[in-house]
């Protein structure tokens, strides 16, 4: 990925940003609204759901399908859109497949390793073949969507589970990984940012593992994606997942990545029209990937506006966006670290630890979601509750946090209110 | 006031900490007794409430262990404080005038009569008008009528 020779971003180039997102002028009752929840779902510029509009009002039709203008028209700005994302992600076009979310791009692999297992895919499928004696491995600081998918999977194949613990201040332990990944592993699934901690995981001792063992490896990369420079080829992991609507996209759409040479022997997870090449009414025989493994009408709309987030990321630069979220969360870390009674979670601000925008904290003698009602009081937007991380959570001792996570489109500003909100918590509550 | 502080009262806020009722919960509930186990798995606000119900069905004791926000703390506070002595027929009536309350986004003010029907739980009214947090208040109810269903069994 270029590296921009724009000047980085600050807050003067954050408010001209702003402009592009109409929604962070909402008023939350007599406050302005402070949206750091983007780790959630971000917000999204106007020129994304322009060119959905744009979409429909000049192109619509179904894709692959069909050989009128319109038909051909929509079509092109489908793969256009697919060409749009897997270059941003430093993918070739046809290792990117469109799916809802990283949620579905995740049970979409498990699920074609179960067919797989299952006998599906002929010789070609041998090396997603799973059985007893085979393992699993994932780690402890997951979202449930990178977790569940592969206890799942292991209980219908009859591999084993097993998961890469954490050292006490949270990071991966590699020392341990390095026993629990062996000869059996099949394949290794980690997340690339914790959408937790938002803490950055190196992917390359991990995969090194993988690769000494022949096992796939699976990266989620969600909170990667949309907020640091990414290429996948580069990181040499087999498999992928994110989620456009956290990375400015619409709702509805997401990709799973996959190395070329994988998808086209993988079989495939939903069956049904545009997906195969001749049926029969015994059977039938199915298209390479991507097709194969996109049954059914598309998300359309929904790629072409994801196509118009990525080249909004690209004009400002994934590397000033990684830069500025970086900036924004040592104002984080070390302005809640100056809050007496505030508790950060995770690696501790000054591990040395690479982080992206997002900070997990705790107020003492007072429950998150009650921090998150007293926040929301003076507009600031933050999420509470378990993150859809469970695990993590209680290795960290809690049952819930509260999380503040930032984005190009959030100001020092921004940070300030949220400090400002947070020391007011424990007053406002009777805690001393 | 404003809406947050009339969602945390000085009587919740209180309550929250408090706690009365809050009790280690050992070994299985007795003759008499009836045990439930709430958990919103929305923020994790989790409890254990046990029932003592006696045999001409008078609530004797309400004794729970949990964890979570002030609203759920409190809830269960205000009950165990406010249920001991009385009839089950009338935690029937009351949990449905508290129903009633948190279905009402705030139409339902704490006025003298809510008062009278609902005790300290009436300052849970400012709770309605926080869709989010009406679970919160209601968990604690639900484990009540639960466990004291079970202890009249
Ligand atoms: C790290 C991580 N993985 C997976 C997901 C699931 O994403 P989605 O709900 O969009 O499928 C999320 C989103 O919360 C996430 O943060």
């Amino acid at each position: 990925m270029a590296v921009s020779d724009l000047p980085p971003l600050d807050d003067t180039e954050a408010a001209r940003l702003r402009a592009d997102f109409p929604i962070l002028e909402t008023r939350i009752g007599d406050a302005q609204l402070v949206y750091l929840d983007s780790g959630a779902t971000s917000q999204k510029p106007e020129c994304v759901w322009e060119a959905e509009q744009h979409f429909y009002e000049t192109a619509n039709a179904a894709v692959h399908r069909g050989a009128h203008t319109l038909a051909v028209e929509a079509t092109d700005r489908f793969e256009d859109a697919r060409a749009a994302v897997a270059g941003f992600v430093g993918a070739g076009e046809r290792e990117i497949v469109w799916t809802a979310n990283a949620t579905e791009a995740l049970n979409l692999i498990a699920y074609s390793f179960s067919n797989a297992s299952l006998g599906a895919g002929g010789p070609e499928a041998q090396p997603f073949r799973l059985g007893p004696g085979d393992e699993i491995v994932a780690t402890g600081m997951e979202h449930h969507a990178n977790l569940i998918p592969w206890q799942e999977l292991a209980a219908r194949t009859g591999a084993s589970f097993r998961w890469i613990p954490l050292t006490p201040d949270a990071r991966l332990d590699l020392e341990a990984a390095a026993d629990i990944v062996n000869a059996k592993t099949r394949i290794l699934a980690f997340t690339h940012v914790s959408n937790v901690l938002g803490t950055v995981n190196d992917p390359a001792p991990l995969v090194a593992m993988a690769k000494a063992v022949g096992a796939f490896t699976v990266l989620d990369a969600c909170q990667s994606a949309p907020h640091l420079p990414l290429n996948l080829r580069a990181l040499d992991v087999d498999f992928a997942a994110f989620s456009g609507h956290k990375m400015l996209g619409p709702t509805g759409i997401g990709a799973l990545y996959g190395r070329a040479e994988l998808l086209d022997a993988m079989p495939p997870f939903l069956f049904g029209g545009s997906m195969i090449t001749t049926v029969s009414m015994e059977k039938a025989e199915y298209l390479p990937a991507p097709q194969r493994f996109e049954a059914g009408t598309q998300k359309i709309a929904q790629a072409v506006g994801l196509a118009a987030a990525v080249g909004y990321l690209s004009e400002v630069g994934m590397d000033r966006v990684r830069a500025w979220e970086e900036l924004l969360g040592e104002r984080m870390l070390t302005g809640l670290s100056d809050i007496p009674g505030v508790r950060l979670l995770g690696p501790a601000a000054d591990s040395g630890v690479q982080r992206t925008g997002t900070v997990p904290f705790a107020v003492e003698g007072v429950h998150p979601h009650d921090v998150g009602q007293f926040l929301d009081s003076r507009g600031v937007a933050v999420r509470v509750g378990h993150h859809c991380a469970e695990p993590l959570h209680r290795f960290l001792g809690v049952t819930a946090s509260t999380r503040a996570s930032a984005y190009l489109y959030n100001t020092t500003a921004d940070v300030d209110a949220l400090l400002q909100a947070v020391s007011d918590v424990r007053g406002f509550f009777g805690v001393k | 006031m404003n809406p947050l502080e009339q969602l945390y009262q000085e009587i919740i806020l209180d309550h929250s900490k408090r706690r009365v009722g809050a009790a280690s919960l050992e070994g299985e509930p007795g003759a008499g007794e009836g045990q439930s186990h709430q958990h919103n798995p929305l923020c994790g606000d989790d409890i254990t409430l046990r029932a003592r119900v006696s045999a001409d069905g008078v609530i004797e004791s309400l004794a729970w262990q949990g964890d979570g926000c002030s609203i759920s703390m409190a809830s269960a506070s205000v009950l165990a404080e406010g249920l001991r002595g009385h009839a089950v027929s009338e935690f029937a009536e009351a949990n449905e005038t508290f129903h009633e309350l948190m279905r009402s986004r705030g139409k339902l003010a704490a006025d003298e009569e809510l008062e009278e029907r609902l005790g300290d739980a009436a300052a849970f009214a400012g709770v309605s008008k926080f869709p989010a947090r009406v679970k919160c208040a209601l968990l604690s109810w639900e484990a009540a009528k639960d466990a004291i269903a079970r202890a009249s069994a």
